[in-house]
């Protein structure tokens, strides 16, 4: 088959590999029609996350037609399911709670060691995202070994295109945990840095939840655009003053809430950003944090830090006094995709939740590489770039 | 300094700072004790602790997920061989007898004479309710080869230790999930894993 391999920073490209094939009872094959490139996959293209080898496929938002079920899967041939981006067994501790991103046994036994290592205890599995998160191989391919199939996949009615159900893989119940994860009340003002696919998210699930006012924080116009079009009111930290209008902008309060939806990689010629650059190049400390420095001082008093961005390792200059003196709260987490799935599909069913304004761009899995390059380097137009294997070569 | 366990607290012995007393007041708990290493781990697996000692007990079971136990012979009810990889391709093999037994909740062992790895231990099952059962395996043993040997099967990924992490997890996986997991694509990558 073909598949989007990583071979190293800034270097990805479309190989012919072998087929998977059925290995567990629970396994299942899908024969891919949609995959996304996602923000997180970015953070490995840039080559910030380590473990990753020469050869492995990426993506982990995906969906398409089972083609190949193994003794235990409960999935029929023909089927089409939207998979989950975390790889959970459904029977575990903590998946019986719910909590299927610290799956026990999502990772194969000797990956286990590499999270027992770094966090203490390790977490589920991920696809197409690092050896840390198991070496599974990811969906931006034309097939995708899919293990405990019996519990993950969502089976999508038939009618129903995969524009509007692909991002239930990911990034849709990442925004939705994100805001859940603020415990909005109504009335509340909630402040959403970062207005990438989860961001975006964040301010439609706010909203649904109550929240009054939802500011968007971004640099990028058509992307803060796009916040608007939701209800937000939008800060361009280019242009602003951040704290300074936030502040302003809440009768002198902060934002109840806080949603830090940027991450890792956060812009922005800031002093604090340059020095965490400098310190991230030279291994002193791998994290960038602007964004959620920026959203604990902002926060009001009391308030809620939610924190669905991703970080990978430690952190300098973490303003533990100001969120010690102000009493906040912070949640954050991998996400539980398995159990937001279906309601948020009974949502988008409903015409609560729209996903498909997302989508800026769709190519062919061989055009993946170019994909790659053009999100990468412009975040502006390029809110989402959806790839279908089934698509034939973009015209030259 | 005194033999280190004088203050002693309610952690388990093998997180001693002090490994050979704590290795020395383990030998005194286990009937014919071999071994002057020790390691132990605990893992809590969701299941009734009567299915998991009924699977653990039947020895053939063992290398369904036992990575670097090539084959268990079982000679009687109490007396097994195992014959267990060792690092450059080669085997190191001895014959285990069962010393105490508990239906349901314990089995300990010990190796008999001429082991190439002398070694006893016991894995304990407790019932933890609705968290299923608490599974703490203790294992004493004599590294193969003495230090050298040690560090040379830590390179191979064969030290009893680290064998033992993973046979855990992997024991929790099957239990839990029916299956252990892997993330290989294909049955040819997936051999050439568990070889």
């Amino acid at each position: 088959m073909r598949a989007l391999t990583w071979h190293g920073k800034h270097d990805v490209r479309v190989d012919t590999v072998d087929d998977p094939e059925i290995l567990n009872p629970r396994d299942a094959i899908i024969k891919i029609t949609s995959t996304a490139i996602c923000g997180s996959d970015l953070h490995l293209y840039d080559g910030y996350i380590p473990t990753m080898q020469a050869g492995d496929i990426l993506g982990h938002e995906f969906m398409g037609e089972v083609v190949e079920v193994g003794a235990k899967s409960t999935l029929q041939k023909g089927q089409r399911v939207v998979v989950p981006f975390t790889i959970a067994c459904g029977s575990c501790y903590h998946c019986g709670k719910h909590q299927y991103s610290a799956c026990d046994n999502g990772l194969p036994a000797d990956n286990q060691d590499i999270g027992q290592e770094m966090y203490g205890q390790p977490m589920s599995g991920l696809f197409g995202y690092s050896h840390l998160t198991g070496g599974y191989a990811g969906g931006q391919a034309e097939y995708v070994r899919v293990p405990f199939s019996d519990v993950g996949p969502i089976i999508i009615p038939d009618g129903v295109e995969d524009e509007k159900v692909l991002f239930l893989s990911d990034i849709l119940p990442t925004g939705w945990m994100a805001a859940e994860n603020a415990d909005i009340e109504p009335g509340d003002t909630v402040a959403v840095w970062g207005c990438g696919p989860v961001g975006l998210f964040a301010v439609q699930s706010a909203f649904l939840m109550g929240a009054e006012r939802v500011i968007a924080i971004d640099h990028f116009p058509h992307r803060l655009e796009l916040a608007k079009k939701f209800g937000a009111e939008t800060i361009n930290f280019e242009e602003t003053a951040t704290y300074e209008a936030l502040l302003q902008m809440t009768g002198g309060i902060g934002p109840d809430a806080v949603i830090d939806a940027v991450g890792l990689e956060a812009h922005g010629f800031f002093v604090d950003n340059v020095i965490d650059q400098i310190k991230a190049s030279t291994f002193l400390g791998t994290d960038r944090i602007h964004s959620i420095r920026q959203a604990i001082i902002a926060c009001r008093k009391g308030g809620r830090v939610s924190m669905p961005a991703v970080y990978g390792g430690f952190v300098d200059k973490f303003p533990l006094g100001a969120f010690m003196e102000k009493g906040l709260t912070l949640k954050t987490g991998q996400t539980h995709v398995q159990h937001y799935m279906p309601a948020l599909l009974n949502a988008i069913m409903e015409n609560k939740i729209d996903t498909t304004f997302l989508i800026s761009h769709t190519l062919g899995l061989e055009d993946a590489p170019q994909g790659y390059k053009m999100f990468h380097d412009n975040q502006n137009e390029v809110t989402k770039v959806v790839l279908k294997p089934g698509l034939a070569l973009a015209a030259e | 300094m005194g033999d280190g366990l004088d203050a002693a607290d309610d952690a388990p012995l093998a997180t001693s700072k002090h490994e050979f007393a704590a290795a020395e007041a383990v030998a005194g708990t286990l009937p014919g004790a071999k071994g002057a290493t020790l390691t132990s781990r605990a893992v809590t697996i969701n299941r009734p602790s009567a299915d998991l000692f009924a699977y653990w007990r039947d020895f053939s079971n063992l290398p369904s997920f036992m990575d670097n136990v090539e084959r268990i012979d079982v000679i009687s009810s109490t007396r097994s061989h195992w014959v267990v990889k060792a690092p450059a391709g080669k085997t190191v093999e001895w014959d285990a007898v069962i010393t105490e037994e508990v239906e349901g909740e314990l089995i300990a062992w010990s190796s008999q004479e001429g082991a190439d790895v002398p070694n006893s231990g016991r894995i304990e099952f407790r019932d933890a309710g609705a968290r299923g059962t608490v599974v703490i395996v203790t294992i004493l043993y004599d590294p193969p080869a003495g230090f050298i040997g040690k560090v040379v099967a830590k390179m191979f990924q064969r030290e009893p230790a680290i064998q033992a992490r993973g046979d855990l997890r992997r024991f929790k996986q099957l239990m839990e999930t029916g299956e252990i997991a892997t993330a290989s694509r294909t049955r040819a990558q997936l051999e050439a894993e568990q070889n």
